[in-house]
């Protein structure tokens, strides 16, 4: 939204592909609707709605409940909206497809009644619902900690939390502790959670390695297991899970951006310069798809990445945008100060990225960690090889639940750096789409003259709020 | 299971999960009624036919697919309620139906 409001500003045609049926993203998911949870959700929802008004106001072209399934260098979109395909044209096109939450394969994962903490967070925010029974939150990072306060808040009776953060862990954070001071907004409300939390009563246990969910056609109970092998099998009716978030980067991946591994965020993330430009000339990649920094630098990388664009197609000069950009940086400067401590504290523990055998890793074709690791010995395949011989990452999410797990699975078995192992090859359709949609395409194209090209940009927005 | 927070009241709308009419709040997602219900799942999987229900609620997992309106494989977490909208839960393989169907 940031991006499409600073392009409308300076003059450009944008249109705003947007996966989600309302603009937002996660992190403002519903923020037009959901007004009477205001107290629950916070200030920093609720601050969301002036972005938002501000965007609609913008005169951004807005396709709501658009699932963009191919785009081509030039740059040509395909993008389907209800029922009907149709292709757009633009001269730049600034990827904002936010993060998702890392996947965090365990035995019983994909049993009902076990969902993301995220996933918790979206019904309180869109429904305004929340989980009843015997309630247990697995997992580490800030998420975890916001969305508790926030069921508290809302009432919710919560059977405890197993934080998964390696103890011990803010010994190495400690060193980037006098950086993240300059962002110590984020610091103070940090702790603001952790005290409500402990005037609560949450039962908390700490040092957990292992979790399974156990049950037949839904979760019934959880087992864990912890650094002193204290093992327990309680009753659970819900089991929320959180181990950090991702880059979102299919669509990246299907423009052959190139990527580099980000070892202190555990993931990949796409090789952009200052603006956000990616190696793919006139791509830019703004918000959490371009490296985990927060939905506050998303909004100012947004900005940043439409600056750019405006020079690079005309409408506004270099001097004129460095001057715009520079109290930009200096903000974006601050707010990323917070990282490092961050990465450091949450780092996910060891067995998130080494399930064992018996766990399913792909959640489309029901592949188990057991099969990859069969397979990973014989010959040194790449993930690409193990796709095609197991069908793991070819269901119909492409990969973005099992992706990570099996290039660490056979970064692990090979003995190889995981930068060197690699991950799936990412190829339209970047969403399932039907043969009718396809049809349709055909229609549209021969109906008659196609409009000439014109500067237009295009953001697509298919995550976090930006 | 999922409790809403507060009464639907007078704005709700209807719409059937197999056939069956649950009440529903303009706005919400399919997702969010199929996670409300007594038997909160939302498709069997066309490899062992096991219960999955929505898990990601950010089109990223795929697990809440259902047919829509007779649309298959629908996002069921990005897609709004609206009355009269007709949910089926796919149990399986797909198949393809003969043309007389």
């Amino acid at each position: 939204m940031a991006a499409a409001v600073t392009a409308r500003r300076h003059g450009l045609e944008v249109m705003l592909i947007d996966d989600q049926p309302g603009p937002g993203g996660q992190i403002w998911r519903s923020v037009e609707k959901a007004a009477r949870r205001d107290d629950i959700l916070g200030p920093s929802y609720v601050e969301g709605r002036a972005v938002a008004e501000a965007f609609r106001a913008s005169g951004v072209i807005y396709l709501p409940g658009a699932q963009l399934w191919q785009i081509e260098r030039g740059f040509r979109a395909f993008v389907s909206r209800d029922r009907l395909a149709q292709v757009v044209e633009a001269k730049a096109v600034i990827l904002a497809t936010g993060a998702q939450e890392r996947p965090v394969p365990f035995p019983g994962w994909t049993l009902p009644g076990v969902l993301t903490v995220g996933a918790a967070q979206i019904l309180l925010k869109n429904a305004g619902q929340i989980p009843t029974g015997s309630v247990w939150i697995a997992g580490s990072g800030p998420l975890p900690l916001l969305y508790l306060v926030q069921f508290l808040r809302a009432g919710g009776q919560i059977a405890g939390y197993l934080d998964t953060t390696p103890t011990g862990q803010w010994r190495a954070a400690l060193r980037h502790l006098p950086r993240a001071l300059r962002a110590s907004g984020d610091l103070v409300k940090g702790l603001g959670w952790m005290a409500k939390l402990r005037t609560s009563k949450t039962p908390i246990i700490r040092g957990v390695i292992e979790i399974e969910a156990l049950g037949d056609e839904r979760i019934g109970s959880l087992r864990y297991r912890t650094r002193d092998d204290a093992i327990a099998t309680v009753e659970a009716n819900t089991l929320l899970v959180h181990e950090g978030v991702v880059p979102n980067l299919h669509a990246a991946l299907s423009l052959d951006c190139a990527v580099a591994w980000n070892s202190a965020q555990d993931c990949y993330a796409p090789i952009v310069d200052s603006w956000g430009e990616s190696s793919q000339v006139d791509l830019f990649i703004a918000g959490d798809g371009a490296g985990i920094a927060g939905a506050k630098a998303a909004q100012l990388r947004g900005e940043l990445a439409a600056l750019r664009v405006a020079v690079k197609l005309g409408y506004t000069s270099e001097q004129a945008v460095a001057a715009a950009a520079a109290p930009v940086r200096r903000r974006l400067h601050r707010e990323l100060a917070v990282r490092p401590f961050l990465n450091a504290l949450f780092k996910p523990r060891p067995q998130v990225f080494a399930p064992a055998d018996e766990t399913i890793v792909c959640r489309c074709e029901e592949i188990t960690a057991g099969e990859i690791r069969a397979l990973a010995a014989v010959g040194r395949p790449g993930p690409n090889q193990i796709k095609a011989a197991t069908r793991a990452g070819m269901g119909p999410c492409q990969g973005r639940q099992c992706g990570y797990t099996v290039n660490r699975i056979l970064g692990a078995a090979q003995n190889r750096p995981l930068s060197e192992v690699g991950f799936f090859h990412v190829r339209p359709p970047l969403k399932p789409v039907t043969i009718g949609e396809l049809a349709s395409l055909d229609q549209s194209a021969t109906a008659g003259p196609k409009s000439e090209p014109h500067d237009r940009g295009v953001t697509v927005n298919q995550g976090q709020a930006e | 299971m999922f409790l809403k927070l507060h009464e639907l009241g007078p704005g709700a709308l209807t719409i059937t999960i197999d056939g069956v009419s649950v009440l529903a709040e303009p706005g919400e997602s399919v997702a969010a009624v199929l996670l409300r219900q007594a038997e909160p799942w939302s498709r069997l999987t066309p490899v062992t036919q096991s219960k999955r229900a929505p898990y990601c609620m950010m089109g990223v997992c795929f697990d809440c697919v259902a047919e829509v309106d007779g649309v298959a494989s629908v996002r069921t977490c990005l897609k709004p309620v609206c009355d009269g909208m007709r949910v089926a839960r796919p149990t399986g393989k797909r198949r393809i139906r003969a043309l007389t169907d």
